[in-house]
């Protein structure tokens, strides 16, 4: 199989990798460059686990083509604390505990910032929407969408 | 399985590669790649364009031209496609219309397409680098078709005269057990004058309810004015089975979607 080039920024770095060409994304974060925190889930566009940012937009990781996101901006979960101190949604994920086996977290958070980025404001619609395309198998899914709406209104009372 | 990836900026260029047996077009990957990782052995290598053109959106003098790698997301926030918002909207959930093309709809077999019902309805042409054709004889032909799907075009409904209706079991995002798109035009005295209604998961592939239309024109849309098209909707359908709805349940609920699209 040939090795082909991935070059792209992956939560404010710059990385390089050879990976098999057709190889996914989800694939050469994890395996190649190693950042576990997208999961690999069903490989089949249906848990959203693996969700990440690309170029401000969530998609799937299991379905990209690594060699697509050649010069994206790419940001994932284990990008989001800074200096050691949680980002809002983390903290808001741990404190609801919206977080029981925490395999679909850090996919949950990922879809939940492309929502906060766009909509700061969200309507409780507008959270069940922008997660339709992430499964949980343990918690519910109301302490996900408490998490989330939290972090929301904190962010607003800040911003206020 | 990895497959091996070939891109080029020219279409023509990719047209070429995709001759290659085992090589496949590839759009947003969200049917493609999710095949690949599910074992599927018969592709054995990717193909895509980066062209420019396959991307673009023109709205121009009511005429729409959408480029084949536009996705839902890129159709459901464009302003002068708001007609058009709630069947993108319809596909998947975000991550996947951030990624599921116009193109790769066309090609999605039953219960995937609802864009594609759309088009039917909307009686679209589909281009490829060697012209247009009528999206029945695309959709008709589609699984022999090594072209690449350059764009689609339609004239813009008015709002007032285009309906979308999606039935699905998980919401908001599950996938269909129907969806039906219609545009109705009516006259003056509140008579249909003319009516095309496609339907999604009615058959392996999007088709048109044309005893339905045909029952329409000249009748008003009431109880009364509906009642020969919803006994007639089903004809010529071959509804699929899958593990969200059975043929016969689909076929059994076609008419109250069908009616609650019409009366509303
Ligand atoms: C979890 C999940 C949920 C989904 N939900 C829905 C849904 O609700 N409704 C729905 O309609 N679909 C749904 N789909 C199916 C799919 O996402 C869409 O149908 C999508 O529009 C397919 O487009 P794509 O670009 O991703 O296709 P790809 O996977 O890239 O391609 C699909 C097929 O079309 C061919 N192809 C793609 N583009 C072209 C082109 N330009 N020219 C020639 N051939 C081409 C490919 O070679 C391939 O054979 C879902 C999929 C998943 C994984
Ligand atoms: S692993 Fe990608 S959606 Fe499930
Ligand atoms: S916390 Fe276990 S899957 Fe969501």
């Amino acid at each position: 199989m040939a090795k082909v080039p991935v070059q792209f920024t992956l939560n404010g770095s710059e990385k390089a990798e050879f990976v098999d060409s057709g190889t996914t994304l989800l694939h050469a974060l994890r395996d190649k460059i190693g950042d576990t925190s997208p999961k690999g889930g069903c490989h089949q566009g249906t848990c959203g686990a693996c969700s990440v940012i690309i170029d401000g937009e969530l998609r799937l990781s299991c379905l990209t083509v690594a060699e697509t996101c050649s010069g994206a901006d790419i940001r994932t979960t284990s990008g989001l604390a800074e200096a050691g101190v949680l980002h809002p949604l983390q903290r808001a994920f741990l404190d609801a505990f919206a977080t029981q086996c925490g395999f679909c977290t850090p996919g949950m958070i990922m879809a939940a910032k492309v929502l906060l980025d766009h909509t700061p404001n969200p309507s409780r619609e507008d959270v069940i929407e922008a997660l339709s395309g992430n499964i949980c198998r343990c918690t519910g899914y109301e302490p996900i969408i408490e998490a989330v709406l939290t972090t929301a209104r904190a962010n607003s009372q800040n911003a206020a | 399985m990895a497959l091996a990836l070939q891109t080029f900026s020219a279409v023509r260029d990719a047209n070429a590669a995709l001759k290659a047996p085992g090589t496949r077009y590839l759009g947003g990957g969200t049917l493609v790649v999710r095949a690949a990782n599910e074992g599927d052995v018969s592709v054995t290598g990717l193909v895509r364009s980066t062209d420019p053109t396959l991307s673009g959106i023109t709205v121009a003098g009511g005429k729409v031209r959408i480029g084949a790698s536009v996705t839902m997301a890129a159709i459901a926030r464009h302003p002068e496609l708001a007609a058009l918002s709630k069947a993108a909207r319809a596909v998947g959930g975000p991550a996947i219309r951030n990624m599921a093309t116009v193109g790769g709809n066309l090609f999605a077999p039953a219960p995937y397409g609802d864009f594609a019902v759309v088009l039917l309805a909307l009686d679209a042409t589909v281009g490829t680098d060697d012209g247009e054709l009528p999206i029945e004889d695309f959709l008709a032909r589609r699984d022999g078709s090594r072209a690449i799907v350059t764009s689609v075009a339609f004239a813009l409904p008015r709002a007032e005269n285009f309906r979308f209706l999606k039935v699905s079991r998980v919401k908001p995002k599950g996938v269909s057990v129907l969806s039906i798109a219609a545009v109705l035009e009516q006259a003056g005295d509140g008579t249909v004058s003319s009516a095309r209604i496609a339907l999604g998961c009615m058959a392996d592939r999007p088709m048109r309810a044309r005893a339905a239309e045909k029952a329409l024109i000249g009748s008003r849309l009431d109880q009364d004015g509906v009642a020969a098209a919803l006994a007639a909707a089903g004809e010529g359908t071959s509804p699929i089975t899958d593990p969200i709805a059975s043929a016969w349940y689909r076929a059994e609920v076609l008419p109250v979607h069908l009616g609650r699209l019409l009366l509303t």
